[in-house]
């Protein structure tokens, strides 16, 4: 399905009102998306510059959050909307909060890549950010993909990459653990990293979230805390 | 039965209420199946339940093949664009069509398991047991307090005076009206405020004790506060009495019903949950129809 799903209404306007809302809901997902990817960019190449345009764009993400719920806000109250029309506005509402979360999420590792070119680079740790941030990217980009073309298929398996990624976290906070015991004096350094990749799980469950919206969008069915095997069972029997 | 000196009541809800008009004809949807309705149609321990209704209006047919119950103390409303047949359906229950010229209605509409459309039956108790409230507010051209006590007096439902005048008060209570009343009973009906004539409708409705209140777009010629206490009405009602209503505010279907029919053409497509209904319809029609997509 394409964006003029919501076409059809007997009123124009109310048409065009949620193209409005979806379109900046777009244009905040791919803002978030590119944010994501600059500050894990400028985690690994030590990119001063870069992660302060990532901490100064932040702003921009904020506005936009505050922009997309007043927008709903004015929605419901004019348009009262019913079934689909409605769970769209929730799920936008709740969408736009997940994005916001990742946005400073991207801030936290931004400030991170900054803190760690002040004190020199790490020792290790790079190989799991480039690796977790990689699998955690493409969740995000296919999170946002499966909201604009309602596709619950790809939202379920967005929602299963997630605990591949939990699985990935554990295995890369151990890593560090026993880096810090060899060599003590890199804890601090270490220490970034871990943040890092804590805001980077975190990441990857607020995509998850996006996924359960689309579920819940387009179906009708809450998925939240259901588990994979009976999520999967939801987007089966449709 | 139309005789409108042997059936006052019917006479006067005639005249406020003309022949429901077949409206605009409604464009079908290419893929809409009618024929089946999805959902749950019956109830357990239903107090009025409907097989196989059919009406016809000379040769047009207005119903086809309405399945439904009516479960005790619900409030189900009935909803669909102009000319669906929900009106025309809200009549048969009590068997309003019978004083249209012309209009025939086939199957069965059984109330407490009996049937109302038998020959034994007579329709001025059936109608105390049904009532009726219109969209337009139409008290008769008498003191409000004549307009309550109508009812109870011409089924001898009072016994004394002082009877009558305890279903009067009772009555008006029940209808959130009493306080406001209470002091002028003497007063024309017909000069009370559109909302509290409604009101004062109502009133009359449950003076004769009815089992089941029909309620034909009850607050579409009143105002929002009037339309809030109709439904705060609505709720308190329904603990003593069952309640079908038809509605064109969408709005007003999902707040005071437990269950919604959506008709369309004719057909019962969709009966459900009022919550399910307005939030994940199952047919595309109702889904559609609330969510404002007919063109």
């Amino acid at each position: 399905m394409s964006i003029d799903n919501f076409t059809g209404h007997i009123s124009q306007r109310f048409d065009d009102e949620l193209d409005a809302v979806k379109g900046r809901l777009t244009e905040m997902g791919g803002i978030v998306e590119q944010q994501v990817g600059d500050a894990i960019a400028a985690l690994l190449n030590a990119d001063v510059a870069l992660a302060e345009r990532v901490v100064k764009k932040d702003k921009s993400i904020n506005k936009l959050e505050v922009a997309i719920d007043e927008d709903c806000a004015l929605i419901l109250a004019r348009r009262q909307p019913a079934a689909r029309d409605l769970r769209f506005v929730l799920s936008i509402i709740k969408t736009t909060t997940d994005l916001e979360r990742i946005g400073d999420e991207a801030d936290k590792m931004a400030t991170q890549a900054i803190s760690l070119s002040e004190e020199g680079k790490a020792p290790h740790g790079y190989v799991e950010i480039r690796h977790i941030g990689q699998h955690v990217s493409r969740m995000l980009s296919e999170a946002l993909d499966c909201f604009v073309r309602q596709d619950v298929e790809l939202a379920l398996k967005v929602a299963q990459e997630d605990k591949a990624v939990d699985v990935e976290y554990g295995s890369a906070l151990r890593a560090m653990m026993t880096y810090m015991m060899e060599d003590p004096r890199s804890i601090t350094r270490v220490m970034s990293i871990m943040w890092s990749l804590r805001a980077l799980e975190r990441i990857g469950d607020h995509a998850r979230n996006i996924a359960e919206h689309v579920i819940y969008m387009v179906q009708g069915d809450d998925v939240r805390h259901l588990g994979l095997k009976k999520m999967a069972e939801k987007v089966k029997q449709r | 039965m139309s005789n409108p000196i042997k059936n006052p009541l019917a006479a006067e809800q005639l005249v406020a209420d003309p022949v429901p008009s077949a409206g605009e004809p409604i464009s079908m949807h290419p893929d809409a199946d009618l024929s089946k309705t999805v959902g749950k149609i019956e109830v357990k321990n239903a107090k009025m339940s409907m097989r196989s209704v059919d009406v016809f209006y000379g040769d047009k047919q207005a119903i086809f093949d309405v399945n439904l119950d009516i479960a005790r103390n619900e409030v189900i409303a009935m909803i669909g664009p102009s000319g669906c047949g929900k009106s025309t359906f809200l009549r048969c229950l009590n068997r309003m069509n019978d004083t249209i010229e012309n209009c025939k209605v086939t199957g069965s509409v059984l109330l407490e398991g009996e049937d109302i459309y038998a020959t034994k039956q007579d329709v001025v108790p059936l109608r105390a047991q049904v009532g009726m409230v219109f969209q337009k507010p139409n008290p008769f051209p008498k003191s409000i307090y004549d307009n309550v006590a109508y009812g109870p007096r011409i089924h001898g439902l009072a016994h004394s005076n002082v009877d009558l005048d305890e279903i009067v008060e009772t009555s008006l209570q029940r209808a959130g009206l009493w306080s406001e009343v209470k002091d002028r009973l003497d007063q024309p009906g017909t000069g009370l405020s559109g909302g509290q004539q409604q009101r004062l409708c109502i009133a009359r409705t449950i003076a004769v004790s009815p089992e089941v209140i029909l309620m034909d777009e009850p607050c579409s010629a009143l105002d929002p506060i009037a339309t809030a206490k109709i439904e705060e009405l609505i709720d308190e009602l329904r603990s003593r009495f069952t309640i079908a209503i038809v509605t064109h505010s969408m709005q007003q279907a999902a707040r005071v019903s437990n269950r919604t029919a959506y008709f369309h053409l004719g057909y019962l497509v969709e009966v459900g949950k009022t919550d399910d209904i307005f939030t994940n319809p199952n047919h595309k029609l109702t889904e559609d129809y609330i969510t404002g997509r007919f063109g």
